[in-house]
């Protein structure tokens, strides 16, 4: 009779036999290996280390694996092993301006000094299915251009801010140590830079459909895609032991820079302003929701009325966490038969009351 | 600390660096100064997902020892699957004993529950809360509520319970009912039935509570003053059953229904398993 709660732990071995059997699929057809993962599913594994917040294409490879391709999961198991991680050292500032571009395009000026440089991306091509990517095929060959892109490739934005036209780009007075969202909880009102680290490690569609919002009369900012670039940059770390610089590797980024109207404040003539995003990997679609969220959520420093959800820090940041918001709603699997019980009971004292003649409320009062 | 590491790779004993436990020792101090206060701090993803106890986790990671007893339970049961997978992490991590008796146990993780064997001094219980803020329901905003603590403006959670009284003629909340821990702060007991209230109050064993989505803690230190909110003329009462536990036959423990067939048949038992097997031990 009373065997629901009985034979839990035989009950979770075997769903872990399930899970690894459904993982593996037919064992007729060649394993995945982490390698394919990573060269072929590339996007799939940024993204799992930009929202894991942990850039080691390897082990993103290996947790998408395990996941069977659940981004989500594939992000979970990344930031579960990152806790694990001792810390050696902060990196110095990336520096974007010297990245070794491999793409750059502006929305706002038809040509801009280095050009427009289109690199791998799918944004000109027909979205037609490629039916020959249904069996092996041949890549065509690649033709390079025959000058290399310009290094460092200048900022397109510098040009409006040698004009005066677009705000200053300034750290904070006296250039904070920027708080660490990994090893201090979110507090608010949460600085930009705080922000930021919380929107760079946020989950994608969240951003993206938040970003859509203020295109859509919810914090109308008027953005213009400045600059996006996508490639390599260096990091450096400088060890105190040392005393200078040594450079530990590189990783790819991609950077937006979108410009946005002001109307002015009391203080401040027009010009445009500024939101940044920043991505591990090719990510231009988290990038530039990112500096729409970015940009939005600057509406209370710019002295802009705040009515729209993207406008309002709370919300934004504290539902942008993809584990924590699949392990919360997802917590909802769980035995609740203690509460739930006392919900029944009062429910049927309340319905008790609401069907007898005489209600006792009010013979209190 | 390798040594008993049962895992492939080199996690530390009980998963989290010492470094990281260290911080949360030092914000479990503070807690247990500022009884009810909650306590911001750094919260780590875990091996499990956020909501299934990844607050209580960290907090067991962080004071468990090589020679605790630990005892987890959810929903009163030591059987539940998501008891059963985080006692299992624990044993794999730190290779403790563990165990299901409440008697036994020097370190008790639980969910909804506070079990029905009084607990002793020197013991420390460990609550999993996935919403560690009182008045969350009735102000969104963390800033805001944060004033309120500040200020001990507890009037929206008076009024609340105050329009309870007027549209139901009693106040219509079961479980997670709010308590003043202390007399200074208003606090959420996680989402245990309004029954195991008075079992925080002037407890001998150590509650610690942790919330690691909402990045929170607090603690009931042993013999602190704990009220549920009520009125004079409305004063605080517990859930009590027609029926006793069909298994053991209690007369005063926490009852779970049970449906039995289609029909829409039930039965009541303990939902404290440890409980409800030395109830019926005892009678055999």
């Amino acid at each position: 009779m009373y065997v629901a709660v009985k034979g839990g732990e035989t009950a979770i071995a075997r769903s872990w036999d399930l899970l690894a059997a459904a993982r593996r699929g037919d064992s007729a057809l060649a394993e995945l290996s982490l390698g394919q993962i990573r060269q072929q599913l590339r996007l799939a594994v940024a993204r799992v280390m930009q929202e894991g917040s942990l850039y080691d294409e390897e082990l993103a490879a290996l947790a998408l694996k395990q996941a069977a391709g659940d981004t989500v999961e594939a992000v979970f198991l990344l930031r579960a092993f990152r806790t694990t991680l001792p810390r050696f050292a902060s990196s110095k500032p990336l520096d974007t301006a010297a990245m070794r571009v491999r793409r750059r395009v502006s929305g706002t000026f038809k040509d801009v000094p280095g050009g427009q440089i289109l690199g791998p991306t799918a944004d000109y091509t027909q979205r037609l299915l490629d039916f020959s990517l249904g069996h092996s095929s041949e890549v065509p060959p690649c033709t390079l251009a025959d000058s290399g892109v310009p290094q460092p490739l200048p900022s397109v934005l510098e040009v409006l801010a040698a004009e005066g036209l677009i705000e200053a780009e300034q750290p904070l007075p006296g250039d904070p140590e920027p708080a660490d969202l990994t090893r201090q909880p979110l507090m608010f009102p949460a600085d930009r830079a705080t922000r930021l680290q919380n929107l760079a490690r946020a989950d994608e569609g969240w951003l993206l459909g938040l970003a859509y919002s203020t295109q859509r009369g919810y914090a109308e900012s008027h953005p213009f895609a400045g600059e996006i670039r996508m490639g390599e940059v260096s990091v450096s770390v400088c060890p105190e032991e040392l005393g200078f610089d040594i450079d530990i590797g590189e990783i790819t980024l991609t950077e937006c820079q979108m410009i946005n109207q002001f109307a002015g404040s009391k203080t401040a003539p027009p010009q445009f302003t500024r939101g940044y995003g920043l991505s591990f990997g090719e990510a231009e679609r988290k990038a530039m929701a990112m500096a729409l969220v970015d940009r939005s959520l600057r509406a209370e420093e710019l002295g802009e009325a705040a009515h729209a959800p993207a406008q309002q820090q709370e919300f934004v940041l504290y539902h942008s966490d993809n584990v924590e918001a699949s392990g919360f709603v997802q917590h909802l699997k769980l035995p609740h038969y203690v509460d739930f019980q006392a919900e029944l009971s009062l429910i049927r004292t309340l319905r008790a009351q609401a069907n007898s003649s005489a209600p006792q409320e009010a013979a209190h009062d | 600390m390798t040594e008993a590491c049962h895992s492939q790779w080199q996690y530390n004993f009980a998963f989290l660096d010492e470094n990281t436990k260290r911080m949360l020792r030092r914000a479990l101090l503070k807690a247990v100064a500022i009884p009810g206060y909650q306590v911001p701090f750094g919260s780590r993803e875990m091996p499990l997902p956020y909501g299934w106890g990844t607050g209580g986790i960290q907090l067991t990671a962080s004071i468990i020892g090589q020679d605790d007893v630990l005892k987890v339970i959810d929903q009163g049961a030591d059987d539940t699957t998501n008891a059963v997978n985080i006692r299992r992490f624990f044993a794999r991590v730190t290779g403790v004993a563990t165990t299901s008796s409440t008697a036994a146990a020097s370190l008790i993780q639980s969910r909804h529950r506070i079990p029905e064997t009084p607990l002793r001094s020197g013991q420390i219980m460990v609550f999993q809360v996935p919403e560690p803020e009182a008045l969350r329901t009735l102000e969104a905003s963390e800033v805001e509520t944060r004033k309120l603590h500040a200020h001990q403006e507890y009037g929206l959670m008076h009024v609340k319970l105050y329009e309870d009284i007027a549209r139901f003629g009693h106040i219509a909340t079961s479980y997670d009912y709010p308590v003043m821990v202390n007399q200074r702060y208003l606090s959420s007991p996680s989402p245990i039935p309004k029954f195991d209230n008075p079992k925080l109050h002037m407890s001998p064993a150590l509650l610690l509570f942790g919330a690691g989505r909402e990045k929170r803690l607090y603690a009931i230190p042993p013999h602190t003053r704990v009220e549920s909110l009520a009125f004079d003329d409305h004063p605080f009462s517990v859930q009590r059953w027609e029926q006793a536990c069909a298994l053991c036959g209690s007369h005063d423990s926490y009852l779970d229904e049970i449906i039995t067939d289609d029909a829409g048949a039930r039965m009541f038992v303990c939902s404290d398993t440890d409980y409800c097997q030395q109830q019926q031990e005892g009678k055999a």
